[in-house]
């Protein structure tokens, strides 16, 4: 397929479709409601479950009931929706039912602002709801990536049993670029064993997140657990730009880390050894290579459209072994590739100054 | 729990015996609790109309949380006052099933207000069995929006004031007035009578979901004699006596199509 002009917004929800989305239903916020919009047109042409929710609350307890019934099944918000969600994304997750959910996050906290914004780390990357447990979360930095993740989130949500997040920033929803849409699948016609579809010549299956005694809630927690444990393993995914020969190394996800790339391939006309590491999945946090690297290298330096969130996961990951300096614009501002060059200069001075001292 | 032996004794008749769209199992319903009851109307519902295998039974967050380990049909559990909108999701997905969402006064009256309603303007073609004991039971016994005017709760132990709490809640007259309802009734199960007459209405409501004629609900006016403070037979006696008079049984809205259920008869 060609590549084509497309709007992030539009190309999510052209993608979800094209996966086999078989049920949508959302509320409208911006920066998120073409991607609504685009499914109440494709999805009644086709014949599929579309509905707009009297509130994200109701929304994600739709979800919870399609992801129930063993379809594939979506939503999609920003920042405040995704705080009503939290409750449902809990009890989904307590249930093990496939659930994908798209964040297009913008400025907060409370109703802040429509601007890009990635101050939902935390949200959506501790827990996304109460209780012991991380969803998987994707963070693109381009259109094509927008469309790509959206397609693998459907199949990691299936393969894991679990919830499944794409998080993009507001710029990512709202720009245009060229990009290549999958081809289409069809909606798949069997439901897992476990769905609820009325017991016909079967046992009933139920769903639930009730486990009243101590020590059955404790089982089903370690089995959560060694399912994360499993996609800790095998799912980090991560895009590297100029890690051979390396001092310093910038951290950024999303625009952050797509603007990050500029400032980096500007320091190295410079002649200063800067790399990129911009995570794809922000958890399963690739801190396995962020280890590796560390130990090569004088410093890192991460840069957000936050006050300093991923931050924490970096440090984590490198562990004091070298210092770990942050550059981040907030509430809607997008840091310019010539700020993040000052940063990284400023940086990488001090660096130098150390080495030359010792 | 020891094993129950459900056999009839030899040489005696079954005359009435459990449905087969009730699990085999205790439920951990207080003694009197009408819980148990409105659970055997709609398993009986089922089997009658042949929906044992067509039911998907959504649990809400109350005493009835463990209703779905008591049917012996696809079950799941809401989060407290959601299970409309979890129904609507499994419906919409599964339009030939027959769902049924099972909510206390708390879970549909306060938390799940908006739920139930949209459902309803929606004209969702599922049934809700509204269960109305005047008080939150799982909790122990606080004030729920259909608390009585003047009831002593362990939230309102000086009685309820509407002048502070506000009034109580007639659900089935408010539900009744959207176009998407089709089906809104109250019953009482205090008596035989009125038993036999909740039932005819869970068939009703599920005949209204399963011939596709939107929204169904019927509210069962019910006991909680634990959190009431009296026997068994005192709360029956108090549904008759108090939540009749402010809740009063009858038909509040029945649409034409399903007054024509069945050539008619239902008019
Ligand atoms: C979000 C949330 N808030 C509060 C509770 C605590 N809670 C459990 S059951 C219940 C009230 C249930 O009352 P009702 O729906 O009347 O059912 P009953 O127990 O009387 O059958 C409450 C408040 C909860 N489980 N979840
Ligand atoms: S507390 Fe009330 S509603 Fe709950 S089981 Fe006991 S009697 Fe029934």
């Amino acid at each position: 397929m060609a590549k084509e002009m497309l709007k992030g917004n539009v190309a999510i929800a052209e993608a979800a479709l094209r996966a086999g989305l078989e049920a949508y239903f959302g509320y409208p916020i911006t920066p998120q409601t073409e991607l609504l919009e685009h499914l109440s047109k494709r999805m009644i042409e086709l014949d599929r479950v579309f509905l707009q929710a009297e509130s994200e609350v109701a929304a994600v307890n739709m979800v919870y009931g399609a992801a129930s019934a063993g379809v594939r099944v979506m939503s999609s918000s920003s920042s405040p929706g995704v705080s009503l969600m939290q409750e449902g994304l809990s009890y989904i997750a307590g249930s093990e039912v496939p659930t994908v959910l798209v964040d297009i996050m913008r400025g907060g906290p409370g109703l802040g602002n429509i601007l890009p914004s990635q101050g939902d780390y935390f949200q959506v990357t501790r827990s996304a709801g109460h209780g012991d447990y991380r969803p998987i979360v994707l963070a693109p930095a381009s259109v094509q990536e927008a469309i790509d993740f959206t397609v693998m989130a459907f199949d990691l949500a299936e393969k894991y049993r679990h919830i499944v997040i794409v998080a993009a920033d507001g710029q990512i929803g709202q720009m245009m670029e060229p990009a290549e849409l999958p081809p289409m699948r069809e909606v798949r016609k069997e439901r897992p064993d476990w769905a609820l579809t009325g017991a016909e010549g079967r046992d009933p299956n139920v769903i639930t997140s009730i486990y009243l005694k101590g020590e059955e809630m404790e089982a089903f927690n370690l089995k959560i657990q060694e399912k994360l444990s499993e996609i800790r393993r095998s799912e980090p995914r991560w895009y590297e730009f100029q890690t051979e020969d390396l001092d310093m190394l910038v951290v950024g996800f999303g625009t952050a880390g797509r603007i990050a790339y500029t400032a980096v391939e500007m320091a190295r006309e410079r002649g200063m050894k800067v790399g990129l590491l911009r995570p794809q999945t922000l958890w399963p946090f690739p801190e396995e290579r962020l280890s590796q690297l560390a130990d090569e290298i004088e410093s890192v330096l991460v840069v957000e459209m936050n006050a300093g969130q991923m931050l924490e996961d970096v440090r984590l990951a490198v562990g004091g072994q070298i210092p770990v300096g942050f550059y981040g614009r907030m509430g809607g501002v997008v840091p310019m590739p010539d700020e993040i060059l000052e940063a990284i200069e400023g940086h990488y001075n001090r660096l130098t100054v150390r080495t030359v001292r010792t | 729990m020891s094993a129950i032996n459900f056999a009839p004794p030899e040489n005696m008749e079954v005359v009435y015996e459990r449905p087969e769209s009730l699990a085999e199992t205790h439920t951990h319903y207080c003694p009197g609790c009408t819980h148990g009851v409105s659970h055997r109307l709609l398993a009986e519902a089922f089997d009658e109309l042949g929906l044992r295998e067509k039911a998907i039974l959504v649990a809400s967050v109350g005493c009835s949380v463990f209703s779905y380990k008591y049917f012996d049909v696809d079950s799941c559990e809401a989060a407290h006052g959601r299970a409309p909108a979890m129904a609507t999701g499994l419906k919409r997905v599964n339009p030939d099933a027959a769902v049924v969402t099972y909510q206390g006064d708390g879970d549909l009256a306060s938390i799940g207000i908006a739920e139930v309603i949209h459902a309803a303007t929606r004209g969702e073609n599922i049934t809700v069995i509204f269960i109305n004991n005047a008080i939150y039971g799982m909790t122990g016994g606080q004030m729920a929006p259909t608390s009585l005017p003047g009831q002593k709760t362990n939230s309102s132990p000086f009685g309820r004031n509407v002048e502070m709490t506000g009034y109580p809640m007639r659900v089935t007259e408010l539900l009744s007035q959207l176009d998407g309802t089709a089906y809104a009734v109250r019953r009482s199960l205090h008596d035989a009578k009125n038993i036999r007459k909740a039932k005819k209405a869970v068939l009703t409501a599920l005949q209204t979901q399963m011939a596709g004629l939107g929204f169904s609900i019927v509210e069962m006016l019910s006991s909680c004699p634990t959190n009431w403070g009296m026997t068994p037979e005192e709360a029956l006696d108090w549904v008759e006596s108090e939540m009749i008079p402010y809740y009063p049984l009858g038909d509040y809205k029945v649409a034409d199509s399903v007054a024509n259920l069945d050539g008619g008869k239902r008019r």
